[in-house]
């Protein structure tokens, strides 16, 4: 599985021997592979005007590309804050409840970006084809597809070991603005930019995977709410900036240049989670290595609102507490 | 089962939203009692059952290329869509089964010729089982305030209520009666639960025959009766569970509600919940969005709403709380009606009292209070469920409604009932079944004159003995919740989909995490049992323990969690369009050559093929930029 941004095609329709040469040796002699475009045909198309494009099949004849339009940016920013919204309203009623559920669009984020995901997995797995993914910019919804596919297809994704390294290496290292995305969150009146809930909706998809599948994913819930958590604020140094150059080098924030340093200045939220006493507070009791690829069904009835993040602080979680202690309980044998 | 069959079919296939036309062909049976399927075709046999009591309908569909179309709905919401090759076939199977479906007679119900291996004896103990006069015990009645009475020992002031019936002691018979004239169906006032904390009562009735301006002495003096039974309470709730609308639109017929005025210290109060009709058509919504076939989110969320299906169960479940913190908190008796005090009024009482007594969360407590307060108190089962061919406007999903609102609780409290969600719906499924005698007829009086208990068998014995694959592995026991509180905002009423969804299989959890939790416990108490019995043999010992006794300790739950093969679903997106009878376009259009059903484990999936098409279109210089069909 590869990623990449857009390819820079132009109103001119430039090619560019290198890229189709690099994407060539991919694949074998009569192989074929998928390109995944996180945007509408429509939209890929309107992006020559502005220098950018999709791979014309001319250019790369081994490679099918399929769109599968994910939503990224303000729209996606604007679906949470609706959400949080309609879950705070306290005069909500039950008649308005669901269609402003719907109204928000959240859950059907959710279907797309599982869907997509499985259509990557399904891609590789099933075909045996290499799949190459990419929106725009590469870094939003292009990730989203990348780590999930790999949360679905890879068993070793799925230990919080592994868990770790892919959010290392497919967010933090592979460049998701962090610091751009995850600013304000939802209750803020800035609606920033760039602000946009991809990390969020990653971690709500990676949600539903454990819930359809409670016995394969080595974490639990509360691992998932810790990283929401430490994405928009935290004491430690993994998520801040955007890339790994301004992790290292420094940033301009104003006229002034900003030296991060990060690695030298702060410390790491993984060193801190790792520790045996902090650890075994987001192990899944249920987890049971499992070596197969994790299907998950994206019907909307399998499709469950993250209660335990959009309620957290609405609703007590006493009594689901209550009960994973009694499973903690049951499955040690004491 | 029987090996008699009175019908074989072959060539027949049975679909589901998962495979398309292909699927594998298989016989059809039909016996006395059931339908039964079986695919032979793979290496594991598939057995599909169905009791003829649970369809509720069958119907013919249009001719497509793979053959007849055969759609069954049933009571239990599971849906069967078979295709059967020969349309004689398929004319003598609907017409088999429309009959069968439909019995006429209560004789003909299968209650009546079930006869599993049993000693006269124990079906008897079986229907001893459970015995309303110690539930009333453990409420302390009799005392000071209420009574047993025997009043409608021959059904003389109530022919819809059982033989015996609890009342104030204050009460004397000419109020039972005089006021069972100004009840309508004469369903007095009677007890439902009594709150031991604090003498506050649950009492049920059905509407007063009260029209514009009617009063009654012996029935004000009835709610003087039950209200000075608490004398902690100056007042008493009188709590209408009918939209405020019906209730006065009941008056210009001779009945309607308690004038406050003529009662003294009572506060009336309307708690709307819908009647039956909304009801029946609430769920048939429901179940429409159920069998939707690859819906979006949008779909689903708005159908859902449009149905109104958790907006009612949230009614009766505010209804509930409103009378369990009335009793708990306000300490005030109160006393429910809905219009003839069978329906709405059935479900409130039983969630009252399970919110506020954690008895009827056990096994032997939930079948009690299913005892009491549906079956005894006279809900109308056999008009409800449909059990015989009769009014379909008398059918209405009372009884789930009520199941559902157990298990809301249930997901918001998991630790808290002593038996799961297989229980409830084993219960459900029965209901229908006509497999038992608790359900039958309309009240105790036809129940009797059946003669239920001596040529039919009580559900009770059966599920107990399952009890095992019914538990709630997560149950801390009697003690560890008492009065329930639940959430009733919006977001807490969430979408059953074991109960509407339960046959399509794909949507549910792949891993079982019940079924794992079972086994952990069962292997636990294995574990125990050999310990004991170890333990037992160390005293004739002499040197060192058995090294056994000592790793006992460290073994966890080994259950093996098998690996489970899944396979993707369709991803594609784009359903299929679906006709108004259920099927999709893609059935009926012989030539066309698109499949966009789920498809098995191919080496190559139609869906990306096609779409190399459509690129190619996107590709060449088209001017008028369509969006992609995907």
């Amino acid at each position: 599985m590869l990623r990449s941004s857009q390819p820079l095609m132009g109103p001119n329709r430039k090619r560019c021997r290198e890229d189709e040469v690099l994407l060539g040796t991919v694949l074998d002699e009569g192989e074929r592979g998928f390109i995944i475009d996180t945007r509408s045909a429509q939209a890929a198309k309107q992006a020559r005007m502005t220098g950018g494009g999709t791979e014309p099949k001319s250019s790369y004849p081994q490679w099918r590309r399929l769109h599968r339009p994910l939503e990224r940016g303000r729209p996606l920013q604007e679906s949470f804050i609706k959400l949080v919204e309609a879950c705070n309203d306290p005069l909500i009623n039950m008649d308005r409840w669901l269609s402003r559920l719907e109204s928000c669009r959240w859950l059907s984020h959710v279907k797309a970006a599982l869907s997509t995901a499985c259509l990557a997995a399904q891609c590789m797995d099933r075909e045996e084809a290499s799949v190459l993914v990419h929106g725009a910019e590469g870094t939003d919804t292009t990730l989203l597809v990348t780590a999930l596919a790999q949360v679905i297809l890879d068993p070793s994704c799925r230990t919080l070991a592994g868990f770790q390294g892919l959010l290392e290496r497919e967010w933090i290292e592979a460049g998701h603005p962090f610091h751009l995305r995850c600013a304000r969150s939802a209750y803020s009146h800035a609606r920033l930019k760039q602000e946009a809930p991809l990390f969020l909706l990653f971690l709500d998809c990676v949600w539903q995977l454990s819930r359809q599948f409670p016995f394969s994913l080595e974490f639990g819930e509360r691992l998932l709410l810790t990283l929401f958590d430490n994405a928009y604020a935290s004491a430690y140094g993994t998520f801040l900036c955007n890339n790994v150059k301004e992790r290292r080098v420094g940033r301009e924030v104003g006229t002034a240049l900003c030296l991060c340093k990060v690695k030298e200045s702060t410390h790491s939220l993984w060193a801190w989670l790792n520790q045996p006493g902090e650890k075994k507070k987001y192990l899944n009791p249920l987890y049971s290595h499992n070596a197969l690829v994790i299907w998950p069904s994206v019907e909307p009835q399998s499709i469950q609102l993250w209660q335990g993040l959009f309620f957290r602080w609405i609703r007590s979680s006493q009594y689901l507490d209550e009960a994973w202690a009694e499973i903690q309980r049951l499955v040690e044998g004491n | 089962f029987h090996t008699l069959f009175m019908l074989q079919v072959e060539n027949v296939k049975l679909l589901d939203r998962y495979t398309n036309r292909k699927a594998a062909n298989g016989t059809l049976y039909l016996t006395a009692t059931h339908l039964i399927y079986v695919d032979a075709s793979a290496e594991v046999r598939k057995e599909t059952w169905i009791l003829h009591h649970h369809i509720a309908t069958v119907e013919k569909l249009p001719l497509t290329t793979a053959g007849y179309p055969l759609l069954i709905h049933c009571k239990n919401f599971h849906v069967a869509h078979f295709v059967i090759g020969q349309e004689r076939d398929c004319h003598e199977v609907y017409t088999s089964l429309l009959k069968l479906s439909q019995p006429v007679k209560p004789e003909e119900l299968y209650a009546f010729s079930y006869n599993p291996k049993m000693s006269k004896e124990n079906r008897e103990i079986g229907w001893k089982l459970i015995d309303l006069k110690v539930d009333y015990q453990r409420m302390g009645i009799p005392n000071n305030y209420w009574e047993i009475t025997d009043v409608n020992k021959d059904y003389e002031v109530c022919n819809t209520y059982p033989p015996e019936i609890v009342v104030p002691r204050a009460a004397n018979k000419a109020v039972v009666v005089g006021s069972s004239r100004f009840r309508s169906r004469g369903r007095i006032p009677v007890l439902s639960y009594l709150y031991k904390g604090n003498n506050a009562a649950i009492c049920r009735c059905s509407q007063p025959l009260s029209g514009f301006s009617a009063r009654c002495l012996e029935d004000e003096q009835m709610l003087q009766a039950i209200r000075e039974a608490n004398p902690g309470s100056p007042f008493m709730y009188v709590v209408d569970t009918r939209p405020k609308l019906n209730a006065m639109a009941n008056r210009a017929a001779g009945k309607g509600y308690e004038n406050e005025d003529n009662y003294d210290n009572i506060r009336f109060k309307f708690i709307g919940i819908e009647n039956i009709h909304v009801m029946r058509n609430s769920l048939q919504k429901l179940l429409e969005v159920c069998e939707m076939k690859s819906p979006s989110m949008s779909d689903f969320l708005t159908g859902l709403e449009n149905s109104g299906w958790l907006r009612h169960i949230k009614a009766v479940m505010d209804a509930g709380v409103f009378l369990a913190k009335a009793v708990k908190d306000e300490k005030a008796s109160v006393l429910v009606h809905c219009s003839d005090g069978w329906d709405r009024t059935a479900q409130v009482c039983s969630l009252a009292s399970l919110l506020l007594d954690p008895f009827y969360r056990t096994f032997k407590g939930f079948m009690v209070l299913i005892e009491k307060e549906w079956i005894a108190m006279g809900h109308k089962f056999s008009h409800r469920c449909g059990h015989l061919d009769g009014d379909p406007k008398e059918v209405s999903p009372v009884f789930t409604q009520f199941v559902e609102c157990v298990w809301q609780l249930m997901q918001q409290f998991p630790c808290t009932f002593e038996f799961n969600e297989r229980f409830l719906l084993e219960i459900h499924d029965h209901v229908y079944s006509c497999q038992f005698g608790n359900f039958l007829g309309t009240c105790h009086k036809e129940r009797e004159d059946l003669k239920i208990c001596e040529k039919t068998h009580s559900l009770w014995p059966f599920l107990l003995q399952k009890k095992q694959e019914l538990r709630n592995p997560l149950y801390r026991g009697f003690t560890a919740y008492k009065e329930l509180q639940p959430n009733t905002l919006p977001f807490s009423f969430q979408f059953w989909c074991g109960m509407y969804n339960r046959f399509d299989k794909g949507m549910h959890p792949k891993q079982c995490v019940l079924d794992h939790l079972l086994s952990c416990m069962s292997q636990k108490m294995k574990l125990e049992d050999n310990a004991s019995e170890l333990e037992n043999k160390l005293p004739f010992l002499d040197g060192p323990l058995p090294s056994e006794a000592c790793s006992l300790s460290k073994v966890g739950c080994a259950a093996s969690k098998t690996p489970m093969l899944n396979t993707p679903q369709d991803y594609e997106g784009e359903p299929p369009p679906v006709l108004s009878n259920g099927t999709s376009a893609g059935d009926i259009d012989v030539t066309s050559d698109v499949d966009q059903k789920y498809k098995e484990n191919l080496s190559h999936h139609r869906d990306l093929h096609d779409l190399n098409d459509a690129i190619d279109v996107l590709d060449s210089e088209a001017k008028d930029g369509k969006p992609q069909h995907h």
